[in-house]
């Protein structure tokens, strides 16, 4: 008897040794696509681009009248930096704006292994090169800058160095690289809170729960101007070395992401990236920057 | 002296008239047996008396004060009479000592010490002394019914009802707990008992009772009810007992 | 000739080997059944391990979730955040402990005068269970403050262990209400024509009763608050699920997940062998006392 229960306990070790040893690479397609033709490209539904972000979308990345499913804002619309960003490169692959589909990927999903429901998921997600493991990056289509948001006639609201701020309680959103940002760059005090939605992180700068909410400009534009009344965007924090950039998510190992860079950087080459920057996120631009 | 008094008692359960008007008079240091059939209201009545149940109609009086009045402290008057019940009722997350000293600490006041004392002293007298730091359940049923008795005599009450204290008893475990009820009415305990055992009823009642139906339809004492019973009930009753050999 | 008294012997040897072989046999089929068991677990575990690793999407789903380096690099920072969970369970337990047994007590008071409280207790347990704890939280955490009331703590900490008693509290209180009515109504009966109160009954003989016999569900309840005690991260607090978070998202990858998990796992086991050790040494009183009805 003893010797079956040694048998089987043997047959598990064996799986289970396997089971650790086999990583072998498997890419999710082919290699490099000889032509970045409309009808050779790796899609999801083959004849329609579809586009992923999460919800709700908010401005100046997405502006319009939404419509069910989608809150704040419409990505349908083409309103919005990163809507119109999405249908420019879709013309450039050879897309309609009708043959562009939207979903909803939640921040989470649009990294979560196995197949994809996108063929890129455009979201305010930032480079970075430990993430470049999991998932393709397209090159940037907006470099970021943080900022930091206060409440107006507050203590913080008189800081103006990057070192001042670090006595206070910061807070970032769950995903962005500011949570990173504060802690490598400002070193607050006290531990600083990070949350998974956009109203959750609103309402405790509301509330004075937080002194002050870290977030990229031209979200921190719109916080101020609708969402938090009687704020203001403190400042800007200098470029940082190598920079922020953000890019579209694809699949890792999808050959798509060839075709993409190659329409960003004609977009980047004939203006359209720096257009498109001037009308949705001009007043991004006018906050003092923070050293 | 009259030491407990029931006028005119009724008490039903829903539509069940258990007790049709009551009427009992105990002296003190008389010793009472309840006889009759099951759900005569033997249990009942007793319940009535120290107020676990409410009654329906008629007084209670002990000691000449009617405990039935409204606005009558209800734990004060529990404090005099003691009672035991047929399924003993110790308490099983407490030692055999502490189960004894409970109320005489929590509602009497007594110190631990004192309480101990007096609890080890009726422990000991009804042979029980070595089984203080047991829990009930270490214990046989005999053993557990005479801590439940020592239990209720710890508050020294003024009156003692017994309801049915023998019955769930194995036979060989009867004997020790009927000598622990024959010392005190010994001592001059004023008791009401209930029971099935008649021939201990004979040897130590003073008075027996026949209920039958919610009625006392006979009183007098042992050798009238055992010897001469009157009412035919009484003798429908006495004769399935002695064909049951229990006479 | 053998007599009467000479066979007697063989018949008690024969019935003491027939005993002896009787007892090899029980254990005999207990080994065989035990080794059966064992061994048929581990050919299906076997199976799904294969199974598993041999699925075409296994090498993505290992590098994101068994990353071994994502795991162990994660995990100091998200002990460190777990003494956050650590600290509101065991402060909140406690008050859990007292506010449920206060409304459970208050839902066995009988009679028509006590009513209103019996009927207070009933809504606070049916609203405390019924709305999910995350919106409580949320409520507490983010709208109380937002009243911005003087004096009132704005803490969202504190809110958030509000929220779970609160909830809780509305758990546990049915849990003791279970117990308390399975203790005979003999008990109180003995207690009561002892002379003692309602309360002194309720404190001394039926609640020392009522709370060993339960403490398996409460064990549950608590293990559960554990869990619960992420739900402060919605607010933005870093303990150890959103620290977990947190690292995931850097990476996009779910190593520190499986961090978090192990800590919380971690911390059911001793709690949940506690339990078993603290009935062990109750279940010799369980049965006493009196007849079982």
């Amino acid at each position: 008897m003893r010797k079956l229960g040694l048998f089987g306990l043997g047959l598990l070790v064996i799986a289970l040794a396997a089971a650790c040893g086999s990583t072998k690479k498997q890419t999710a397609t082919g290699g490099s696509p000889s032509s970045c033709a409309k009808g050779s490209l790796n899609l999801v539904t083959p004849g329609q681009l579809t586009v992923g972000t999460d919800n709700p979308a908010f401005p100046p990345w997405y502006g319009g009248t939404p419509h069910s499913p989608w809150k704040v804002s419409d990505p349908r619309s083409g309103k919005g930096y990163e809507s119109a960003v999405a249908y420019a490169v879709a013309k450039q692959l050879g897309f309609s704006k009708s043959e562009v589909t939207w979903v909803h990927v939640p921040f989470a999903t649009s990294y979560a292994p196995g197949s994809k429901s996108f063929d890129f998921d455009i979201n305010q997600i930032s480079y970075t090169p430990a993430r470049a493991k999991q998932v393709a990056f397209s090159d940037s289509y907006y470099d970021v800058n943080q900022s930091v948001v206060v409440n107006n006639g507050t203590k913080i609201a008189s800081v103006t160095t990057v070192k001042g701020l670090a006595p206070y309680e910061l807070g970032a959103q769950l995903g962005t690289t500011s949570y990173q940002f504060i802690q490598n760059t400002i070193k607050p005090a006290k531990k600083p809170s990070v949350f998974p939605t956009n109203a959750g992180a609103v309402q405790a700068l509301k509330n004075k729960q937080i002194d002050g909410l870290v977030v990229d400009l031209p979200t921190a534009f719109y916080v101020t101007a609708v969402q938090v009344p009687n704020s203001k965007v403190l400042g800007q924090f200098p470029a940082q070395p190598g920079g922020e950039h953000f890019g579209l998510v694809l699949a890792k190992g999808n050959s798509l992401v060839t075709c993409v860079n190659k329409a960003l950087s004609t977009l980047r080459g004939n203006g359209t990236l720096m257009q498109l920057q001037q009308q949705w996120l001009a007043k991004a631009t006018g906050a003092p920057i923070l050293k | 002296m009259s030491a407990l008094r029931l006028e005119g008692v009724h008490k039903s359960f829903g539509a069940n008239e258990v007790l049709r008007g009551i009427d009992l008079e105990l002296e003190d240091h008389e010793v009472v047996c309840l006889i009759g059939a099951s759900g005569s209201g033997k249990s009942t009545l007793l319940r009535c008396v120290n107020l676990l149940e409410p009654l329906d109609r008629g007084r209670v009086f002990l000691d000449h004060e009617e405990i039935t009045r409204r606005g009558v402290d209800v734990n004060a008057v529990r404090r005099r009479i003691g009672i035991v019940f047929q399924a003993y009722n110790l308490f099983p997350h407490m030692t055999v000592l502490r189960n004894v000293t409970l109320a005489p600490r929590d509602v009497l006041g007594l110190g631990r010490q004192e309480a101990e004392a007096r609890g080890l002293e009726l422990l000991g007298r009804f042979g029980l002394a070595d089984k203080r730091d047991e829990y009930p359940d270490r214990l046989s049923g005999g053993q557990q019914q005479r801590v439940a008795i020592v239990r209720a005599l710890a508050m020294g009450p003024e009156l003692m009802l017994l309801d049915e204290v023998t019955s769930a008893l194995d036979p060989e475990l009867v004997a020790e707990v009927l000598s622990v009820i024959r010392e005190l009415a010994g001592v001059g305990m004023t008791m009401l008992i209930a029971t099935h055992e008649m021939g201990f009823a004979r040897d130590v009642a003073s008075r027996v009772c026949f209920l039958d139906g919610g009625q006392i339809l006979e009183d007098g004492t042992p050798e009238a009810i055992f010897g001469r019973p009157q009412n035919p009930r009484t003798q429908q009753f006495l004769g399935q007992i002695v064909e049951a050999g229990r006479l | 000739m053998a007599s009467e008294g000479d066979r007697r012997p063989d018949l008690e040897v024969e019935a003491r080997r027939s005993r002896v072989l009787g007892g090899l046999r029980l254990e005999a089929e207990g080994a065989r059944g035990v080794a059966i068991a064992l061994l048929s677990t581990a050919v299906f575990l076997t199976a799904v391990v294969v199974a598993v690793t041999q699925s075409p999407g296994w090498p993505e789903v290992h590098r994101a979730f068994f990353g071994w380096h994502d795991i162990t690099s994660t995990f100091p920072e998200i002990a460190r955040a777990f003494k956050l969970n650590v600290k509101i369970f065991l402060v909140c337990e406690v008050f859990i402990l007292i506010l449920a047994l206060v409304i459970a007590v208050l839902r066995s008071l009988p009679g028509p005068v006590f009513f209103p409280l019996r009927a207070l207790a009933i809504i606070y347990t049916d609203l405390a269970r019924g709305v999910p704890t995350i919106l409580v939280i949320a409520l507490l955490g983010y709208g109380v403050p937002g009243l911005q009331l003087q004096g009132v703590p704005t803490s969202r900490v504190f809110w958030a262990g509000v929220g779970l008693v609160l909830v809780y509290s509305g758990y546990v209180a049915e849990v003791y209400r279970a117990g308390i009515e399975s203790v005979h109504p003999s008990q109180e009966a003995a207690a009561r024509s002892l002379g003692l109160s309602r309360f002194q009954a309720l404190r001394r003989v039926i609640l020392p009763q009522a709370v060993r016999r339960v403490i398996p569900p409460l064990l549950n309840d608590f293990i559960g608050l554990q869990k619960d005690t992420a739900l402060v991260g919605t607010l933005g607090v870093v303990e150890a699920f959103n620290q977990s978070m947190i690292d995931s998202s850097a990476t996009f990858t779910f190593g520190a997940y499986l961090a978090a998990a192990s800590l919380f796992v971690l911390l059911t086991i001793p709690l949940a062998r506690l339990t078993d050790w603290l009935i062990l040494r109750d279940r010799r009183r369980r049965q006493a006392g009196g007849l079982l009805t």
